[in-house]
């Protein structure tokens, strides 16, 4: 999947700081190849597994997709590996958008480079802002995502390129557009 | 222009004369590295991409080295190292290093040097985070995802942001009880897993200078452990040494300039440094062996691109001589060459594997990732229930070795040895 749209709204998800690859997708999950339709599918119902059991699953058993679009995390969301299992585990899930402090570098570049999901980033500390359930609204051209329970709007820091190049859907279809490889014949 | 050596390789290989951090520049990649795991899909994004009969832009600098799920019943895991072999063989790739024959090496970052893939001053990418071990010969080393090195292979090039260099300035002597592992992970505790959030970490002064090419693995093995985009080594003659009797292939090293910038310097007197461990479970929560001995352990682990090179297995020997082990102890050599080693080397006349046998570690397994990264269920070491394991490997995350309830300590060789046999985390000097 990819995301192009400016607004997103739906149920967050919330989680704190240091959300290792491990715990997005676990290991024994990436014999699933993301480029095998079905297995990017089942890539998407183990989004999030690798959390301990006391959290609520982000995925529920027997559903392949998510009740949650957006993720809302405190810093250094993404660390560990270079698995791009990962933002596709949350992008397949349907998951649009992660809103967290920092990211890990790598996976960052991943939710680039895959034009799963936008890697957002707040200014503030929103994982303290949030519950998991609540309602969210997320507008890129505003640079801000409300709170909808509680009424409250906090800004995101500006993402530059990152809309551009997830909009085209991804490195691929951003290197196109722009020139820097030939389309497709 | 002043540039750090990071600056100076990625200006080389963008044709340009000086670049500076913050910079977007298209680089030519001089190795793009991948394995089992992600190799089948950065290989269907190439395809997806390029077209089904496109090929590869440079066969020589492909290499794809299976070690993740090798010795496990699992199809997916057989399937993917056809899908690799197949392409190979479609591709024509030189250099692939297949299992179940006499090619298989074994853990990719230990097999990429041993088989003279990395040389200095030179740019290479991989489909895992650790591919930064590799600046501990002097080249660019950083991990990337599937897209990115689909991208590679069909162009050769990447477009990469010049990083900021953190400069960890390592002086005075090691005592004998100190370990690169130590060293890093110390580092890492002082600056915590994002301290050098894509930043180039640059390692010198004396007390690296005195470290063999093995531990110097260690330690740029771990920069992505403190966030960092590639650790860094600059070559001395340790390093040309070692680089020429793996490869014929000619190489131009690079070295940083005397006044290049870096956005910061940390300085640390290693002779003051303490066998340590990091706690459960992240990399940065260290604490001394000595602060935690009173931790029970139900295993010991000695293995990965991290700990289980010949210098971690002599070290855990030293220790393990003469001695019982109190914990299931699990050996798994990263490499063939190592593993053959384990038979060659020897302390007073007993091989290492002797040592190990006597001391009542379970067998050795044969080279590969193994439970580093848990794996499929039926992987050796695999955790399955609330063990608390002491292992020489380089992530503690939640279920990183199988089993979201287990507690992993990381430590160094010798004290995972010293941990072995009393059963709790032990300083190395206390046994
Ligand atoms: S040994 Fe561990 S850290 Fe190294 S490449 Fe294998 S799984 Fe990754």
């Amino acid at each position: 999947m990819s995301v192009n749209e400016n607004i997103i709204v739906g149920k967050v998800y919330v989680l704190e700081d240091n959300i290792d690859t491990d715990l997005i997708i676990p290991a024994k999950y990436l014999n699933l190849v993301p480029t095998i339709p079905e297995e990017y599918r089942k890539l998407g119902s183990y989004a999030l597994a690798g959390l301990p059991d006391e959290f609520p699953p982000f995925v529920k058993e027997g559903s392949e997709t998510t009740e949650y679009a957006i993720i809302v995390a405190g810093s250094n969301f993404g660390c560990g590996s270079s698995r791009e299992h990962a933002p596709i585990s949350l992008g397949a899930a349907g998951a649009k958008a992660v809103v967290a402090q920092s990211y890990a570098r790598i996976y960052f570049r991943n939710c680039m480079a895959t034009g799963e999901l936008y890697p957002l980033e707040s200014a503030d500390r929103l994982c303290d802002k949030f519950e998991t359930g609540q309602e969210a609204r997320i507008s890129i051209p505003d640079e801000i995502i409300e709170n909808k329970t509680t009424g409250k709007s906090y800004s995101l820091r500006p993402p530059g390129e990152v809309v551009p190049v997830i909009q085209a859907g991804g490195l691929f279809g951003y290197a196109r557009e722009s020139g820097m490889i030939p389309s497709r014949k | 222009m002043s540039m750090t050596i990071t600056e100076k390789i990625i200006a080389r290989a963008a044709g340009r004369d000086s670049v500076s951090p913050g910079d977007n520049v298209w680089v030519d990649v001089d190795i793009l590295l991948t394995h089992d795991v992600c190799g089948p899909g950065t290989i269907g994004v190439f395809k997806r991409e390029f077209g089904s009969d496109a090929k590869v832009w440079d066969r020589e600098k492909v290499v794809i080295i299976p070690d993740h799920y090798i010795y496990t019943a699992d199809k997916k895991a057989h399937r993917n190292v056809d899908t690799l072999r197949e392409f190979v063989k479609e591709q024509g790739l030189p250099y692939y290093y297949d299992p179940g024959t006499d090619t298989y090496r074994g853990v990719c970052h230990l097999a990429l040097p041993q088989e003279g893939h990395v040389r200095p001053g030179e740019i290479i990418f991989g489909t895992d985070s650790h591919t930064c071990s590799h600046g501990a010969l002097g080249a660019f080393a950083t991990g990337i995802g599937n897209t990115d090195a689909g991208f590679i292979m069909g162009t050769g090039k990447l477009l990469i942001k010049v990083p900021q260099t953190v400069r960890i300035v390592l002086d005075g002597t090691k005592p004998d009880y100190v370990m690169a592992k130590d060293m890093i992970l110390r580092v890492i505790g002082d600056i915590g897993v994002d301290g050098a959030n894509y930043c180039a970490m640059e390692f010198t002064g004396e007390a690296v200078a005195a470290l063999s090419i093995d531990e110097r693995m260690t330690i740029c093995n771990m920069a992505i452990e403190a966030g960092g985009k590639n650790g860094i080594i600059a070559p001395d003659e340790k390093t040309i040494e070692y680089v020429k009797s793996r490869t014929s292939k000619p190489f131009e090293p690079v070295y940083g300039d005397e006044d290049a910038r870096f956005m910061k310097t940390i300085e640390y007197d290693v002779s003051t440094f303490e066998p340590c461990v990091a706690e459960p479970h992240l990399p940065s929560n260290y604490a001394t062996a000595k602060e935690r001995s009173d931790v029970r352990i139900d295993r010991a682990y000695i293995g990965s691109c991290t700990g289980g090179k010949i210098t971690d297995f002599i070290e855990a020997a030293k220790i393990m001589k003469g001695r019982k082990v109190a914990v299931d102890t699990f050996l798994v050599p990263a490499t063939c060459e190592i593993a053959e080693e384990l038979i060659k080397e020897t302390i007073d006349g007993e091989s290492l594997i002797e040592i190990f046998a006597e001391a009542g570690c379970l067998d050795v397994a044969p080279p590969s990732c193994a439970a580093c990264l848990g794996g499929p269920e039926d992987t050796f070491g695999h955790a399955h229930g609330s063990e608390v394991i002491i292992s020489t490997t380089n992530r503690n995350f939640i279920g990183r070795m199988g089993s979201k309830k287990a507690s992993i300590y990381l430590a160094g060789p010798q004290t995972v040895a010293a941990s072995a046999v009393t059963g709790k985390i032990t300083d190395p000097r206390d046994v």
